[in-house]
């Protein structure tokens, strides 16, 4: 008997998918696993593929059409055998195949998500233990991100055990926040809202839209950051993977969360996440858009890895190939528009995160020092704040750091 | 010359597993066995062994007949007959094996295998060759304690290979080791009317098992008429003709008592079958305590030259040669197979009540500073126990405190063997104590006390 294609939720919220492109076509021989089509969901684009062997025998949903999920879009079957009802569409309800009972409703309502901005990365189902899952939870650490070692790649105690934030010590609770991130333990830490922080929350809010921001700026002397630039580069060769002035930015941004954790943070309604790792999310303008796919652990990132990094993101983004874990779970965001020859600007904060760096361009100015002028390349930044996580002293403190940071790029290898 | 893919020598249980995993592979394999096919386990361990503790299952169920309302007059136990019972089970086993090994069209070579350097094999006069690897899985044999003048000599000090062939039960026995073996001929003997006398050097009988498991089994032997002596030092030995007297120092005080029997059957210790066997010439390197070296490959010192099974290393078991044969006969075409987990075999021993256990123990847990629960159930508060009269014993699940792993799990009671892969399982999946009551128990069985083990660890017992 033949073989339904069902249109799949390929993310958590997605309800509906546009067929893109077929990439199988009738008559084609199909293998469980191969590509069928590619789908355009509310997020990126990603691959339908077969659940069954055998031969596409029918296509019943053309390129270009939007289809709900649940609908029948092919048939897989064998060569010359007969579909009943082909072109008809199914009801809804009906399941595409992998999770027959949870897949339906799961596309009907969003699938319930415990933290914000995660949850679009759940549409790929993890195969982990249950006493890998349980460590994991208990530890913060995101199964998504750890190669699995056990039979057909399933995440087992060791390989949690192994990732790249240790179980073993989770952070002694602190009564308060402290503002330099631990490098080990926990990969964030909860902090509730004390009533004074819960005030200026509501009065800020009621003051200017859902997040009160508030913006700082400062200009930065990049004459240095310039010259390591040019050395680096040099020093590569035509190995390749040049560094760009947007990779150093965004280690110094990194590397300066990592000393001012109370602007490496989410605001959670009823409480503060403040994070102990640095992801750091990286605005990239799309055709008919913008998304921010994140650089992990930027902070312990070398330079050329960042910046390696950084373009297969940013081509992936503008394919619209990302996948969800590439694209959520950012704890502080760079948006760059120094190749537009915008001096400075305003960006607007990517929630639930705390703060993103708006980065001008790199213009030479004349510069007084002592009694000279000198001409020097500088950098204007601009800093916008969640103002009920970071108030302005501490949004100030961080931008100083980053400042020194840029200017100072050995103090990078601190 | 003849020439294989696959060269295995030894046809036991690590052996013949190998030999059938690599012909389903499409291997072409030879087999080399100098006696019958099958091994120690299936001629003169595991299997025979078996099929007299049934015989003594039935002889003690007798007993207690009347009280289920089924009074049987004039039972009688002759362990001639049981004996031949279990040649017969042995002997179909190792033609078992034999038709096993023609199915997958396996060539068995009769004779004794010697290694020779550039993969190869010499039987006799011919020379075998292999294209991808020699096995070495020639297995182990009882050793004595010739220290203490204790050789065996087949008559009045003898091992489990006589035992297993006697026609006429001895009047009184002692046996020198409580581990697996010990265990099982203590029950046996005692079964056909015998006075045993069980002697073990560690603290306890069972050294092995969890604590507890040890105290249920002494007190149920002891309860039977068996007399057991932990903590015993054999000092002398003097060997009669029908009659063997020992001195034994026992307990932490040294206590001296003298036991004798007609005759003592060595249940201490096995040794490896690494001699003349050409290892040396190959570049195959033992370990310190004789076995051979293998890294985690089970490839020897030599390239291509494995060793699986009892010369191996410890545990000696043949679920344990089972997997190391088949995990190298896939590594040998090419495959990636599963790391085995040698912290996962399950130990089981087949008295009376069955003791079986997998992981650690207790007393193991507390050396590791670990931080665990302990969840217990006894059979006594179980349905199907009490309605079959078998209460003895109980479960015991020792789980991780924070996460619920589960470190170890030790039953002891009827069909303990049968009940223990319940955790095998989950431990080798990695579920939690949560996953193990999750799961429905039908009801009324034994195996509703793993439930209820795993429920009582997380504070939730139900039936107690």
């Amino acid at each position: 008997m033949a073989t339904k294609v069902h249109m799949e939720a390929l993310s958590p919220t997605m309800e509906e998918g546009r067929l893109v492109k077929w990439t199988k076509h009738e008559g084609d021989a199909v293998k469980s696993g191969d590509t069928l089509a590619e789908v355009e969901t509310d997020k990126a684009v990603m691959e339908l593929v077969a659940r069954a062997d055998g031969q596409l025998i029918k296509v019943t949903v053309p390129e270009g059409t939007t289809v709900p999920v649940g609908n029948v879009v092919a048939w897989i079957g064998k060569p010359g055998e007969k579909v009943d009802g082909a072109g008809g569409a199914e009801p809804a309800t009906a399941a595409p195949k992998p999770a027959p009972a949870a897949a339906a409703p799961a596309a009907k309502a969003p699938a319930p998500a415990p933290v914000p901005g995660a949850a679009a990365s759940d549409a790929t189902r993890v195969k982990a233990s249950p006493l890998a899952k349980r460590i994991a939870k208990e530890a913060g650490v995101d199964l998504k991100l750890v190669q699995g070692s056990g039979p057909g790649g399933r995440v087992i105690k060791r390989d949690v055990e192994a990732a790249p934030t240790p179980v073993a010590a989770p952070a002694a609770p602190t009564p308060r926040p402290t503002y330099h991130a631990p490098r080990t333990g926990a990969p964030y830490e909860d902090v509730p809202l004390t009533q004074i922080r819960k005030t200026i929350a509501k009065r800020l809010v009621a003051s200017i839209g859902p997040i009160p921001h508030f913006f700082l700026t400062t200009e930065i002397d990049m004459e240095r950051a310039a010259e390591a630039r040019e050395a680096l580069n040099k020093q590569l060769g035509e190995a390749g993977g040049k560094i760009s002035f947007n990779d150093i930015i965004i280690k110094a941004v990194a590397l300066a969360l990592v000393q001012h954790r109370a602007c490496n943070a989410w605001f959670q309604e009823d409480h503060i996440r403040y994070w102990n790792e640095v992801h750091i999310g990286m605005a990239v303008a799309i055709e008919d858009g913008l998304i921010t796919p994140v650089i992990r652990h930027a902070d312990l990132k070398s330079l050329r890895d960042i910046g390696a990094e950084s373009r297969d993101l940013a081509a992936k983004a503008r394919n619209r190939r990302l996948k969800p874990e590439e694209y959520t779970g950012s704890t502080f965001s760079v948006s760059n528009l120094g190749m537009f020859d915008i001096d400075q600007f305003t960006a607007v904060i990517n929630p639930p995160e705390a703060g993103i760096v708006a980065i001008g361009t790199i213009v030479p100015k004349a510069v007084p020092e002592g009694d000279r002028v000198l001409v020097r390349r500088r950098l204007r930044v601009t800093m916008s704040c969640d103002h009920r996580v970071i108030d302005g002293a501490t949004g100030a403190a961080y931008l100083k750091t980053l400042k020194q940071m840029l200017e100072n790029p050995l103090a990078m290898l601190l | 010359m003849a020439s294989f893919d696959v060269i295995v020598v030894g046809g036991g249980p690590a052996g013949y597993i190998c030999a059938i995993r690599a012909a389903q592979l499409s291997q072409s394999v030879a087999l080399i066995e100098q006696e019958k096919l099958g091994g120690v386990c299936v001629n003169i361990g595991c299997i025979p062994t078996k099929a007299l503790l049934h015989s003594a299952y039935i002889a003690m169920l007798l007993k207690e007949s009347k009280e289920f309302g089924v009074e049987a007059s004039g039972v009688k136990t002759d362990y001639g007959v049981a004996m031949k019972r279990s040649r017969r089970v042995s002997d179909q086993n190792s033609k078992g094996v034999e038709f096993l090994m023609k199915k997958h069209k396996i060539t068995v070579v009769k004779g004794t295998g010697v290694l020779q350097p550039g993969k190869k094999v010499k039987v006799g006069k011919d020379v075998y060759e292999a294209k991808k690897a020699v096995v070495v899985a020639t297995g182990s044999r009882v050793k004595g304690i010739p220290q203490i003048g204790l050789e065996i000599n087949k008559t009045t000090v003898i091992s489990s290979d006589e035992a297993l062939l006697l026609e006429r039960v001895p009047e009184s026995l002692v046996i020198i080791g409580a581990g697996a073996v010990g265990m099982e001929f203590a029950d046996i003997f005692a079964a056909f009317g015998v006075k045993v006398t069980l002697i073990e050097a560690l603290p306890r009988i069972l050294p092995i098992e969890d604590a507890e498991s040890s105290d249920v089994l002494t007190k149920s032997y002891r309860k039977r008429g068996i007399e057991v002596i932990a903590s015993a030092k054999v000092t002398k030995a003097n060997v009669g003709k029908d009659k063997v007297t020992l001195d034994v120092e026992a307990g932490e005080g040294g206590e001296k008592k003298q036991v004798s029997a007609a005759a003592v059957l060595m249940a201490a210790g096995r040794a490896v079958n690494t001699e003349n066997i050409g290892l040396k010439e190959c570049g195959i390197q033992l370990t310190d305590r004789g076995f051979i070296k293998v890294d985690k490959n089970l490839q020897t010192t030599a390239a291509g030259y494995y060793a699986i099974g009892d010369v191996a290393g410890p545990p000696m078991l043949a679920h344990k040669g089972f997997r190391e044969g088949s995990v190298v006969a896939e590594i040998t075409a090419g495959q990636k197979p599963h790391p085995i987990r040698y912290d996962n075999v399950p130990s089981v021993t087949y008295c009376h009540p069955e003791v079986a256990s997998i992981g650690l123990t207790e007393d193991q847990c507390k050396e590791q500073k670990l931080d665990y629960v302990a969840g217990r159930f006894p059979f006594s508060a179980n349905g199907r126990a009490r309605g079959t009269g078998e209460t003895e014993g109980f479960v015991k699940i020792l789980r991780d405190k924070k996460y619920g792993e589960i470190l170890g799990a030790h039953i002891v009671g009827a069909h303990a063997s049968e009940m223990i892969h319940e955790l095998a399982v989950a431990r080798e999946n990695e579920y939690t104590v949560e996953e193990i009551d999750l799961a429905i128990h039908a009801h009324p069985t034994m195996s509703e006390a793993v439930g209820e083990a795993a429920l009582d660890s997380l504070g939730r017992v139900l039936h107690m």
